[in-house]
């Protein structure tokens, strides 16, 4: 029943799946299982880490390009909608016109760096958009006049996706607009990442694994592999900012250190390595892994350090103030136990 | 000779800053089986590639089906109908015996009446239909990798060195393969060092040595000659 709409791209592990269903359902109810606006931050920021990561592994994953840009089109997304917002005041109009001018204007980019660096080497790809996202990020904050410089821009949009809008309660839990706001985060993420599904499985996505494998051979086949690489490049591309755009409207604010920051990059890279490259999946688990430790691990360490206290050393140690550290030990541990990634690993039945 | 599906003519290639090809001159007659021999290091294999792109010919012509192709780039030679037979098998591990197959055929989708030839001369590749392709075994590979050249008719197949490193069962599958693909009338210029293999296909032969080409005749005449094979290649392949 789950095959068409996975593109029949089964997850191929009993764990995997079940993993797979338990964040789906925590994420589908996630205001009515965790109420809070913590956990609901949490969740909202899972399902758009998630559509984020995967369209990196359409790219890294799937066909073997290394892009420092990432987040350069994940904020041209979010500053998008933040623009359109400031300049067309509130609505649906703002946000829908926010939204296809970022993914254009993503996609615009990744063809004109695609075109000069793939023709090449795929390495120079990666020192391109390096070159290109630093610049980006360093206009942003410059021209404050437009994108508001370090502070961002704050905004609004429209009153039915804010707290503001009220329609009453059920189950316990106040249904309002940040509830609807909420899914329509969840309902874009789910749909986008379905369509990476269908993308990867589909021809294009076959062409781009056997480009991944060897360019030379598919070369050889008849595929031109610059086509393949600078539309992969497009589409992910289009597809983070898209999900630039949805962060936009979730956080109602954008700055340069939320959606452009270099940091978000490694992130991103993280994620991808420690669920799985060129799974899908792997976005799926690394992306949720990673947001519930950087949101959670934290306040994990302050219990921990206070049930410890009659120890020595060990209070110390699990100080919340140290929680970047165990952060970058979980990383490292996660790396080399799974070098295929979670998913690999689990596939792999080891 | 009249009207070859392939010919170069002078084409010298360089890599990096050897010099390998040194003016190539060579004409592949239509609907037959060309062996390209020569030893070890000749330049056979970057003759194979020059012609499908991965080496730029630095000078000289290649002209395929009556039209130059020597500046245009991989995938559109292989769209004008040459297929390639890498001499490391060229398959995509990654994916399943079917979707490289469904790979090859660039143009379309793959012919019934067409799958069902190569299924009867690889029958394990009906067997191993949906496997992952870095799974099978190293003569599976190899016969993938021909399948997959013979996935669409092309005008041209190059293959290289197709029974290299295979156990003797493999190889007669492999020949008889190459001898059902020449029975259909293909073009096929081959590099093999099997010589009971080269002597059953082979119509006409061209000898490579320093980068050129040194002789080109029947094959059944420098089968023939244990003399001839001795001075050309520097040993008598009976012995092979």
């Amino acid at each position: 029943m789950l095959t068409r709409p996975l593109s029949g791209d089964k997850p191929r592990s009993t764990v995997l799946t079940v993993l797979l269903l338990v964040i789906l359902v925590a994420l589908a109810l996630a205001p009515f299982l965790f109420p809070g606006v913590r956990s609901l931050e949490t969740a909202a920021r899972i399902c758009i880490f998630i559509v984020l990561v995967a369209s990196y592994d359409l790219l890294l994953g799937y066909t073997g390009i290394v892009s420092f840009a990432h987040t350069m089109f994940f904020g041209l997304g979010a500053y998008g909608v933040a623009l359109a917002s400031v300049h067309m005041g509130r609505g649906w109009g703002a946000l829908l016109t926010g939204t296809v001018a970022g993914a254009l204007a993503a996609a615009a980019l990744a063809l004109v760096i695609g075109l000069f660096s793939l023709r090449v080497r795929a390495i120079f790809f990666a020192m391109i958009t390096l070159a290109v996202a630093s610049a980006v990020a360093v206009l942003v904050s410059q021209m404050s006049g437009l994108t508001g410089g370090e502070d961002g821009l704050n905004y609004q949009i429209p009153r039915e996706l804010t707290p503001a809008f009220r329609l009453g309660e059920l189950f316990g839990v106040r249904i309002n607009g940040k509830l609807l706001n909420y899914y329509l985060v969840f309902f874009a993420c789910l749909i986008l990442f379905l369509l990476l599904l269908r993308i990867v499985n589909s021809p294009f996505g076959r062409v781009l694994q056997a480009i991944r494998e060897n360019d030379f051979r598919a070369e050889a086949i008849g595929y031109r592999v610059v086509w393949y690489r600078v539309t992969a490049t497009c589409l992910s591309a289009a597809v983070a900012a898209i999900a630039g755009s949805l962060f936009a409207i979730w956080l109602r604010y954008v700055g340069p250190d939320t959606t452009l920051s270099f940091e978000i990059m490694l992130d991103i890279l993280l994620m991808v390595v420690i669920g799985g490259m060129g799974t899908m999946y792997g976005a799926v688990l690394g992306a949720t892994i990673f947001v519930l430790a950087q949101n959670y691990l934290q306040s994990l360490m302050g219990v921990a350090s206070e049930a410890t206290e009659a120890l020595p050393l060990i209070p110390n140690l699990l100080d919340p103030d140290r929680w970047l550290l165990w952060l970058g030990v979980l990383f490292i541990l996660s790396v080399y136990f799974f070098p295929t990634g979670i998913v690999g690993r689990l596939r792999s039945g080891r | 000779m009249s009207d070859p599906i392939l010919s170069l003519q002078g084409v010298h290639t360089d890599i990096a800053q050897y010099h390998i090809l040194q003016g190539v001159d060579l004409d592949v007659p239509r609907g037959q089986v060309t062996m390209l021999l020569g030893r070890n290091g000749v330049g056979k294999t970057t003759t194979l590639r020059t012609i499908i792109g991965h080496w730029q010919a630095k000078s000289g012509a290649i002209t395929f089906d009556g039209a130059e192709i020597t500046g245009i780039p991989t995938p559109a030679r292989a769209r004008a109908g040459i297929g390639f037979v890498p001499e490391d098998m060229g398959i995509f591990t990654d994916l399943t015996v079917e979707e490289n197959m469904v790979l090859a055929a660039a143009s379309g989708p793959l012919d019934k009446a067409r799958l069902d030839w190569i299924f009867a001369a690889f029958p394990p590749l009906k067997t191993f239909w949906r496997s992952e392709a870095g799974n099978l075994s190293g003569g599976q590979k190899q016969m993938l990798s021909i399948a997959r050249a013979m996935a669409e008719e092309r005008k041209l197949y190059l293959i290289d060195e197709p029974t290299k490193g295979l156990a003797p069962a493999i190889v007669s599958t492999m020949a008889g393969a190459l001898r059902d693909l020449k029975k259909q009338g293909a073009s096929v210029l081959l590099v093999e060092q099997n010589f009971s293999v080269a002597k059953a296909l082979g119509d006409t032969a061209a000898v490579m040595d320093d980068g050129r080409i040194v002789w080109t005749g029947e094959m059944a005449e420098l089968s023939a000659s244990a003399e001839l094979q001795e001075r050309l290649m520097g040993l008598s392949m009976e012995a092979h």
